[in-house]
C-alpha cells in the first residue's frame, strides 16, 4: 500500500482535530459565566494557582487569543490542574486512561467473535432459521441500552447468584493466579455488556455487508471454478464483505467510548468514562475539557486507522 | 459481422427476473408504489406487531395520566418499595410514589425528546443535503467538510459537556422542563443530522441526472421545484428509515443523560431518571429497574423493528 | 454417431417467486459434440443463461430447482451429481465464462492468484508452478507482458483484457467444454472481434467444444456449426448454421434474421428494419399452445391450443412449429 496514501490520510487527519478543538473551546467560550468562577471561590485552590491558571486560558483576552492559548496548552500536554483531584489533569488522564482501553479493547474483541461467524452464517443463508434468531436477538441487543443491560447483569450474576462482584476494584487483595482472577470475575460484567451491544449491531452489518457480496458476480465465477462452497465464502465473500465491516469497527470506536462513560458508571470503573461523569458533577472544568479533548483525539485516531485498513484491504483505494 | 444487434427489442435482465417481472406488470393491475410498499411491510411480521405494541405505548403515555389518576409525586413511606400489587401495578419506589404513574407521565418526555429530536435532525438534514446535493462545487464541498467534522466529534461527551456548561443558564431562561429540553433536543438533533445529510445527497445526485429530471429542467421547472416536487419524494425512502434509526438513539441518548443524573430536573421522572433513581435499590427493589429499563426497552426495540419494516418496505433489496 | 460430450434432456429449471413459479427453462433438449461450436440465440429472458448455469449447476438453489430432466456429461447426469464431485467437473471439464468482465473477477486478489487458484484446485500444483502456469495462460491469451501483469489487480485492465484473464481462467485447466454466456456483448464491437478470435483459438488449441450464448445473430452466423433458437423457456428451432439463416423454418427465426440492419444491400434492396412486434409472454402462467403464437403472422388456432411437438423438418433440422 502506498506511501502516499497514509500520509495523505494522516494530513487530513490534522485539520480535523483543529476543526474538533474550534468546537470545543467554541462551546466553552460561549458557555456563560465564568467556569472558573469556583476557582476563586474554592478555598481548598491556592490563589497562585487560580491565578495562574485564568493567566494560562487569558480569561481576559480576545477569544481568539484565548484559543491559540489553550490549544497550544494542550499540544503541549500542559492541560491544567484539578482542584478536585489535586493532581495535574494529564497525569490523572493517563492514570485513567489504560483501564478505559483496556475494557473496551477486550469488549470489541469480544464482539468481533461473536458477531463475525454469526453474521456470516446469517448472511449465507438468509431467511433461513438460524438467521431469523440471529437477526431477532441482534435487534434486542442494540435495543436495550447498557445501562439497563449492566443492571440487569448485576441483579442476576451479584445479587441473586452473587458469582461477580458489583463493584470494581483497582486494589484486588490477592496477587498470582488468584489476581488475575479475580480482575477476570470483576472485568467480564463491564466487558460483556459493551461487548453485547457493539456485537449486536455488528451482526447486522456483517450480515448485510454478506448479503451484498454473495450476489456478486465474482462469487459466481468462484463458484464456477470448483474449488468447493466453503472455499467460495471464506476466500471470496468474506474477504471482500469484511471490507466494510473493519471499516466500520473502527468507526465505531467513538461509539463505544460513549458506551464505556455509562459502564464505567455502572461498575465504578475508574477509567476516563466515569471521570468526565465525575469531574462534571464536581464542576472541575479542566479534567471536563481534558477528557473531552482525549476523546475527540480518539476519535480522529480511530478514523485514521480505519482509512488506513480501508486502503490496505481494498487495492482499488490506494493505487491512486 | 453485423455487431451485436439485440435480437428484439425487449428489455435487457437476466432469466427469472425479466419473466417475473413482465409476468408481473402483464397480470396485475398497475399498484401504486404507496401500495407495494405497504405490502411489504405487511409482509415482515415483528414490524407489524411492533406497530401495534408501540401503539399501545404512545396511548398509554398520552391518554394514561388522564385515565390512571394516581398522582406522579404523591410520597408515601408507609408503602415504599413495593412490588407490585392492584394498587400500584408497577409497584412504588423509595418515596412510595407509585411508579406506573411516574413512567406513564414521563413517557410522554422521553417519547417527545426522541421524536423531537429526530425532527430535528431530520430538518437540518435534509435542508443540508439538499443545498449540497443540488449545489455541487465548493459549496457542496464546504457542507460536506462540516458534516465530516460534526461526525468525528465524540457524540456523548460533547452531549454531556454542552449540557454541562449551558444547563444552569437556559434553565434561567426558560424554565427547568423546557430549557433542558430545548436543550437536549438541539443538541441530539444537531448531532444526528450529518448522516440524514449524506443519504439526502447521495439520492439527490444520483436521481438527478435521470432523465426526468432533465425533462422536468427542459420544461422550465426552477431548481426549488425540481427538487422538492421531483426529487425528495424518491430521496425520501432511507430518509424515513433513517428517521426511525434517530428516534431510537435518541431515546436511547435522553435515557443515558438522565442515567447519568446529567438530564431532566430530578423530580421530572423521565425514564432514564427513573432508572437512575432505582438503580441503588436493585437488590432490594428489582421491579423498580426493571419496569423502567424494561420502558425503554420496550419502546426502542418496536421503533427498530419498524425502522426494519420500512427499510424493507421502501427501499427493498430482496434476496429471493 | 459423433462424440456427445453433453446431452441435456428436457431440462425443466424453474423459480419459485412471490408471484408464482417462474419456468424460466421448461423442457429443453441440447446436445453438444466433441469439437463443434453451438450457438444458443433468442432475446433476453428466454432461459439461456438459466440453460448455461444450469449445467454447472450455479443457480442459487433456493429459489431455483430442477423441477425435471437430465444433464448428461459424458453419460453421468449431473443434476443428482453431490456437491464435491461437481467441483470436479467444474472448470476441469466444463468451463464458464460470463458476460461482465468488469465484475466477474474479484477486486481484491491479483489476476495471477485467480488464475493460479483454478490450477491448484484442480491439478494440485504448488504455490511457484501455479503462479507459472498463470503467467503461461496470460501470455497465451496475447496479455502484453504477462510476467508483470500477473501480480495486477483487475481494476487495471481494461474490459477486453478482463475479458481476456477469464478465458485464460476458464482454459487453464483444460476444459472439453468452454460455456461462454454472451462473453462480447459488453466490449466494444472491434474487441469483440478480437475476443472471438481468441475463443476460436483456443478451441482449436486444444480442440475443445464451445457453447456459445449470444443475442447477436451476425456473431453466430461466424463461429458456429450448430444453432439452437430459444424462445420463453423452449427451443424452437435447431439447425446446422448455414441451413438455419439460408432456410430458416420457425417465423421466430426469421423474425430475428430479418431484424439484422444490413448496410449490404444496396437503395432499392432496402426494406424497413422490421421488429417483432409484440412481448415474450410471462413465464409465471406460459400459454397452453405455441408460445410464440400472440406475435406470429401465420398463427392459426391449432397454435395456440397445444404446443407443436419439436420435428425434424430435414436432416439435423428440428422446428417446434406446426407449418
Amino acid at each position: 500500500m502506498s506511501r502516499h496514501y497514509i500520509m495523505r490520510r494522516l494530513l487530513i487527519a490534522i485539520p480535523s482535530i483543529l476543526g474538533i478543538s474550534v468546537i470545543l473551546f467554541g462551546v466553552l467560550a460561549l458557555a456563560p459565566g465564568d467556569p472558573f468562577a469556583d476557582l476563586a471561590a474554592n478555598p481548598a485552590i491556592p490563589p497562585e494557582v487560580a491565578a495562574s491558571l485564568r493567566a494560562k486560558f487569558g480569561l481576559d483576552d480576545p477569544v481568539w487569543l484565548r484559543y491559540v492559548h489553550w490549544l497550544v496548552a494542550m499540544l503541549h500536554g500542559d492541560w491544567g490542574f484539578s482542584f478536585a483531584s489535586r493532581i495535574d489533569v494529564d497525569r490523572l488522564i493517563l492514570q485513567r486512561l489504560p483501564i478505559t482501553l483496556v475494557v473496551i479493547g477486550a469488549a470489541q474483541l469480544l464482539a468481533i467473535v461473536v458477531a463475525l461467524p454469526v453474521g456470516v452464517l446469517a448472511g449465507v443463508k438468509p431467511y433461513s432459521i438460524f438467521d431469523q434468531i440471529a437477526n431477532t436477538m441482534a435487534f434486542i441487543g442494540f435495543s436495550l441500552p447498557t445501562f439497563f443491560t449492566g443492571l440487569l447483569l448485576i441483579l442476576l450474576f451479584s445479587v441473586k447468584l452473587d458469582w461477580l462482584p458489583m463493584v470494581y476494584r483497582t486494589d484486588l487483595a490477592s496477587s498470582g493466579w488468584q489476581w488475575w482472577w479475580d480482575q477476570l470475575k470483576q472485568s467480564i460484567m463491564p466487558v460483556a455488556v459493551l461487548g453485547l451491544f457493539q456485537g449486536a449491531s455488528l451482526v447486522r452489518y456483517v450480515r448485510s455487508a454478506v448479503l451484498d457480496v454473495v450476489r456478486l458476480d465474482y462469487v459466481t465465477t468462484a463458484r464456477s471454478k470448483g474449488i468447493g462452497e466453503s472455499a467460495v465464502i471464506t476466500r471470496h465473500v468474506v474477504r471482500t464483505a469484511l471490507i466494510p465491516v473493519v471499516t466500520l469497527v473502527a468507526l465505531q470506536m467513538p461509539v463505544v467510548f460513549g458506551g464505556a462513560l455509562v459502564t464505567e458508571q455502572i461498575f465504578r470503573v475508574p477509567g476516563i468514562g466515569s471521570l468526565l461523569i465525575s469531574a462534571m458533577l464536581a464542576n472541575d472544568t479542566p479534567v471536563v475539557m481534558g477528557v473531552t479533548f482525549v476523546f475527540a483525539c480518539l476519535v480522529v485516531f480511530f478514523n485514521l486507522i480505519a482509512d488506513i485498513l480501508y486502503g490496505w484491504l481494498d487495492p482499488r483505494i490506494s493505487y491512486r | 459481422m453485423a455487431g451485436s444487434t439485440p435480437a428484439s427489442l425487449t428489455a435487457e435482465a437476466p432469466g427469472a427476473a425479466a419473466a417475473a417481472t413482465g409476468a408481473r406488470s402483464a397480470s396485475k393491475a398497475p399498484s401504486t408504489p404507496g401500495r407495494e410498499a405497504w405490502r411489504r411491510f405487511r409482509r415482515h411480521r415483528l414490524a407489524m406487531a411492533s406497530s401495534v405494541v408501540l401503539a399501545i405505548i404512545v396511548l398509554a403515555v398520552v391518554l394514561g395520566p388522564l385515565l390512571w389518576r394516581v398522582p406522579i409525586n404523591e410520597i408515601d413511606f408507609a408503602s415504599k418499595l413495593e412490588g407490585p400489587s392492584w394498587t400500584h401495578p408497577f409497584g412504588t419506589d423509595d418515596l412510595g410514589q407509585d411508579i406506573l404513574a411516574r413512567l406513564l407521565y414521563g413517557g410522554r418526555i422521553s417519547l417527545a425528546v426522541g421524536f423531537c429530536a429526530m425532527l430535528v435532525a431530520a430538518v437540518v438534514g435534509v435542508m443540508v443535503g439538499a443545498i449540497a446535493g443540488m449545489s455541487r462545487g465548493s459549496v457542496d464541498a464546504g457542507l460536506m467538510w462540516l458534516a465530516d467534522l460534526f461526525l468525528a466529534l465524540p457524540q456523548l461527551p460533547l452531549l454531556l459537556l454542552i449540557i454541562y456548561l449551558f444547563r444552569d443558564s437556559l434553565t434561567k431562561i426558560l424554565g427547568p422542563e423546557g430549557g433542558i429540553f430545548i436543550m437536549v433536543v438541539a443538541v441530539i438533533g444537531g448531532l444526528r443530522w450529518m448522516q440524514v445529510a449524506r443519504l439526502v445527497r447521495a439520492q439527490i445526485l444520483s436521481i438527478r441526472e435521470k432523465e426526468f429530471i432533465e425533462a422536468a429542467r427542459a420544461l422550465g421547472a426552477s431548481r426549488l421545484r425540481q427538487v422538492v416536487r421531483h426529487i425528495l419524494p424518491n430521496a425520501l425512502g432511507p430518509v424515513i428509515v433513517a428517521g426511525t434509526i434517530d428516534v431510537a438513539a435518541a431515546i436511547i441518548a435522553e435515557s443515558t443523560l438522565s442515567f447519568l443524573g446529567l438530564g431532566f430536573p430530578p423530580d421530572i421522572p423521565t425514564w432514564g431518571r427513573v432508572l437512575f433513581d432505582a438503580k441503588d435499590t436493585i437488590d432490594v427493589a428489582p421491579h423498580w429497574v426493571l419496569f423502567s429499563g424494561g420502558a425503554i426497552f420496550l419502546a426502542v426495540l418496536t421503533i427498530n423493528f419498524i425502522g426494519d419494516g420500512l427499510r424493507d418496505a421502501l427501499d427493498p433489496r430482496r434476496v429471493l | 454417431m459423433a462424440d456427445t460430450l453433453l446431452d441435456i434432456r428436457d431440462l425443466k429449471t424453474w423459480f419459485k417467486t412471490d408471484d408464482g413459479m417462474v419456468r424460466a427453462v421448461d423442457g429443453i433438449d441440447l446436445r453438444i459434440d466433441r469439437g463443434e461450436t453451438v450457438g444458443v440465440v433468442g432475446e433476453s429472458g428466454c432461459g439461456k443463461t438459466v440453460t448455461a448455469r444450469s449445467v454447472l449447476k450455479l443457480i442459487d438453489m433456493p429459489p431455483g430447482r430442477f423441477e425435471s430432466g437430465q444433464i448428461l456429461w459424458q453419460g453421468r447426469d449431473l443434476i443428482p451429481l453431490a456437491a464435491d464431485e461437481m467441483d470436479k467437473i467444474r472448470a476441469r471439464e466444463i468451463a464458464i465464462i460470463f458476460q461482465e468482465p468488469m465484475t466477474s473477477l474479484n477486486p481484491v486478489y491479483t489476476v495471477g492468484h485467480q488464475i493460479a487458484e483454478v490450477v491448484r484446485q484442480h491439478e494440485k500444483l504448488g504455490h511457484k508452478q501455479a503462479r507459472e502456469a498463470a503467467i503461461e495462460m496470460l501470455r497465451l491469451v496475447n496479455i502484453p507482458n504477462p510476467a508483470k501483469r500477473v501480480d495486477d489487480y483487475p481494476h487495471q485492465f481494461s474490459g477486453g483484457m478482463r475479458q481476456r484473464v477469464m478465458i485464460a481462467m476458464a482454459m487453464s485447466c483444460k476444459p472439453k467444454l468452454l460455456i461462454a454466456d454472451e462473453p462480447t456483448t459488453a466490449l466494444d464491437v472491434t474487441i469483440q472481434a478480437q475476443i472471438l478470435e481468441l475463443m476460436q483459438e483456443m478451441k482449436e488449441r486444444v480442440g475443445m467444444s464451445i457453447m456459445l450464448i449470444t443475442h447477436a445473430m451476425g456473431v453466430v452466423a461466424e463461429t458456429c456449426q450448430r444453432v439452437v433458437v430459444m424462445y420463453a423457456g423452449k427451443v424452437v428451432e435447431e439447425a446446422p448454421v448455414e441451413a438455419l439463416f439460408g432456410n430458416p423454418r420457425h417465423p421466430y427465426t426469421q423474425g430475428l434474421i430479418r431484424s439484422i440492419p444490413r448496410v449490404d444491400r444496396s437503395a432499392e434492396q432496402k426494406h424497413r428494419l422490421e421488429a417483432i412486434p409484440g412481448t415474450v409472454p410471462s413465464l409465471l402462467q406460459p400459454p397452453p399452445g405455441c408460445r410464440f403464437a400472440a406475435r406470429c403472422k401465420y398463427v392459426m388456432d391449432v397454435c395456440t391450443k397445444a404446443m407443436p411437438p419439436l420435428k425434424e423438418a430435414a436432416p439435423g433440422h428440428f422446428v417446434r412449429c406446426v407449418l
